[in-house]
């Protein structure tokens, strides 16, 4: 009986502290911030004016917000393959090599160490900026071609070509290190008799041994990459902002809300009820997503 | 409004709301003093140098009270918003405000009687969007102007007078475009203009973003024909677009990226003196019969906050400060930054305002000056700002996209109004 007190002791004693800090900085923001979608709460956290559905209703009403939801839909359908594909590939690759593993491994990896706000910055100055001695135009001046303003050409919608390729090559050594550490796990004996059936080295041999063996990893890869994309907003507002506000396009829902609702418009109704619907979007797509790829599931089952 | 070059590189840093008074600093030695009042007074953060030192010796210089300066770098209006909503905000704030509902809920204290002796002498169009019901809720501290910089030599060598109307700029900026040296007509901003440029075009065509009486003021044909011939400069490509700096920052125009730039007040003397007199400045050049010149004037004003626990004190501050102490004023106006000062007794008393380009805007200011109206709130912004987003860059249909950001302006004045 003592000792099983003395576990309980001790296990508050270790979980306590955080599970009140969760509690203190993450439940209660949260309901907070659900209570707070039901009022009229213009410059106020306490507000007295409760309005029920309206916030839900202006927010869902919003075609700039439901463009935005688009806009994130699209991002996400299209950053979750390539950088599946590209770190997937990289990995394949490094773990061929005979020599230079561990150098071309780090280099790889490097750019995670990199914030988002630096890159981003240094994608919009140096590498896309649209005058005529940025990267990009320079080499296109080489053809004979004329400069492009790659973030404030809407059509063609040059600015994917720059959001996309600053979180291709922040992201993908990451997830790269990830599949090396799945690939090296696969035993060795499967590709030997895969060998012994006849299996040709190659595409036969990763369509039938590598893939299905890296189930697990995949399903996590993938899991990561999905919310990562939804929480975009560092290099989207970094490159895309000034000071006067943000161009209607590629506006993912986090940066709208912050223009609409929490920034200086201090709408924090709006603005509660546009975090709950996104929250809700996010939680049904991991769910379906987790259901799908049956989570948990191990590599040997 | 130098702030605007910061507010960038804060991006994603700028969210963190640091509501905590720091107690440090301004412990200056004098030890019997326990009893007088502390006052907390916050600044963004000014890009000149010297503007830092100048409003700490203004507040040591204070005998009511002990004023503790707070230099808060970030996305100033961000924070102040957050510190208002609780209890340990500043005594003492700058603001580009107050907004509308910031005077509502009552976050910011009554100023009027702190100004009234001299109300007549502040330039209208700083002092209007602080007026609220009649009443003042912030004691403007300077004016900032934005005009068009254009570089005198290369409009000559290529021909053009500098523009009077809005289709002469239009007509200008193409003919200064030069594909070989790669040199663009005009310079609106990285975004093409739809952000710095905002309301100016309107006031431009006579228009306005607000009416006196409290509706959208650009339910008209008018705008849509104004706004729509921006397009063309997109579509021409005479636009600069995507310059390493923007529209606040005088680089793209000195290093001759462009031969017009429209930027504020304070790139004057870098201008000037990368430049010497090979620049002229212009307002924004009329539109349409009912046209007039156009220039957007931007302002920090001081305000009050409503839960600070030394509200007299802290008026009295400011009074002193930003009313009585004019010494004060036209220093942190000319010495550190560029502005014009708030008052017009002031302003006509500056010794470097008086000749020059300096001298030619400061006469337009007076002339032709606009703010933002106290009544455009964030929200209607967001949706007119879309709207001559997709116009400019998108070629969008002006009468549709202007319909659909009426309609969230009259919504916004509805709401604004009925707590009025």
């Amino acid at each position: 009986m003592r000792q099983r007190q003395s576990r309980a002791l001790w296990f508050w004693v270790f979980v306590g502290p955080f599970a009140a800090g969760l509690a203190l900085f993450t439940y209660v923001p949260l309901l907070w911030s659900v209570w707070l979608s039901f009022f009229d709460a213009h410059n106020t956290v306490s507000p007295t004016d409760f309005v029920g559905l309206d916030n839900y209703a202006t927010v869902l009403g919003d075609p700039a917000f439901r463009s935005s939801l688009v806009t994130f839909a699209v991002f996400t359908a299209f950053i979750v393959p390539a950088t599946y594909a590209l770190s997937l590939g990289l990995a394949l690759a490094v773990n061929r090599l005979r020599v230079a593993q561990a150098f071309f491994r780090s280099v790889f990896f490097l750019p995670t160490a990199c914030s988002y706000v630096v890159a981003a910055l240094v994608w919009k100055l140096s590498v896309f900026n649209g005058v005529r001695f940025g990267l990009a135009n320079t080499v296109l001046g080489w053809f004979g071609a004329d400069p492009v303003a790659w973030l404030a050409t809407p059509d063609p919608p040059w600015y994917w070509l720059v959001v996309v390729t600053v979180r291709l090559w922040l992201q993908t050594g990451f997830y790269m290190v990830l599949f090396l550490a799945g690939l090296q796990r696969i035993p060795v004996r499967l590709y030997e008799a895969a060998a012994l059936d006849g299996a040709r080295p190659g595409w036969q041999t990763f369509r039938h041994i590598t893939f299905p063996a890296l189930r697990a990893t995949s399903v996590a890869v993938v899991l990561l990459l999905v919310i990562n994309s939804f929480q975009a907003f560092d290099e989207f507002y970094n490159l895309l902002s000034d000071a006067r506000g943000y161009p209607p396009y590629a506006r993912p829902p986090l940066v709208h809300l912050y223009y609409l609702a929490l920034g200086q418009g201090q709408d924090l109704g709006l603005g509660s009820a546009g975090a709950v619907v996104l929250a809700l979007v996010i939680a049904v797509v991991t769910i379906v997503q987790a259901r799908w790829a049956r989570l948990g599931r191990t590599e040997e089952a | 409004m130098p702030i605007s070059r910061r507010q960038l590189m804060a991006g994603g840093a700028g969210l963190g709301l640091a509501a905590v008074a720091t107690a440090c600093g301004s412990n200056t030695g004098r030890g019997a003093e326990g009893s007088r009042t502390r006052l907390t007074q916050w600044y963004h953060q000014y890009g000149e140098v010297g503007t830092r030192q100048a409003v700490g010796r203004y507040a040591a210089a204070y005998p009511g009270a002990d004023v503790h300066v707070e230099w808060r770098p970030g996305n100033y209006d961000q924070q102040t918003a957050a510190a208002l909503l609780t209890d340990s905000g500043p005594d003492v704030f700058e603001t580009t405000g107050p907004t509308p509902d910031q005077i509502r809920s009552g976050q910011v204290t009554d100023v009027t009687d702190l100004i009234s002796d001299v109300r007549d002498d502040y330039l209208p169009a700083v002092l209007t969007p602080r007026t609220h019901d009649g009443r003042v809720w912030g004691v403007p501290q300077v004016v900032d102007t934005q005009l068009l910089y254009y570089r005198k030599s290369l409009l000559a060598a290529a021909g053009v007078s500098p523009p009077r109307t809005l289709d002469e700029l239009i007509d200008a900026a193409a003919r200064l475009t030069d594909r070989k040296t790669r040199t663009k007509g005009l310079f609106l901003g990285n975004d093409g203009g739809a952000g710095v440029l905002a309301g100016t075009p309107l006031y431009a065509a006579g228009l306005s973003l607000v009416t006196p009486d409290g509706k959208a003021g650009f339910d008209d044909p008018a705008a849509a024909r104004t706004l729509g011939k921006l397009h063309r400069l997109y579509a021409d490509k005479s636009l600069l677009l995507g310059a390493p700096t923007d529209w606040s920052d005088p680089s793209a125009f000195v290093q001759g990226l462009t031969a017009m730039q429209w930027s504020g007040l304070w790139a004057l003397p870098r201008i000037k003196k990368e430049l010497g007199d090979d620049f002229g400045v212009l307002p924004f050049p009329p539109d349409g019969p009912a046209g007039r010149p156009a220039v957007p004037v931007g302002a920090y004003a001081a305000a009050v906050n409503a839960r600070s626990g030394h509200r007299d004190a802290a008026k009295a501050f400011v009074q002193w400060l930003w009313v009585e102490r004019a010494d004060h004023q036209l220093d942190f106006a000319l010495s550190y930054g560029f502005h014009i000062p708030a008052r017009a007794s002031l302003a006509a008393k500056a010794d470097r305002l008086a000749s020059g380009p300096a001298a030619e805007v400061v006469r337009f200011t007076k002339d032709h000056g606009y703010a933002q109206p106290l009544l455009w709130t964030p929200a209607s912004q967001v949706a007119y700002q879309d709207a001559l987003h997709r116009v400019i860059q998108e070629g969008a249909d002006p009468a549709a996209q202007l319909r659909a950001a009426v309609r969230r302006t009259e919504e916004e004045l509805t709401r604004v109004r009925k707590g009025g």
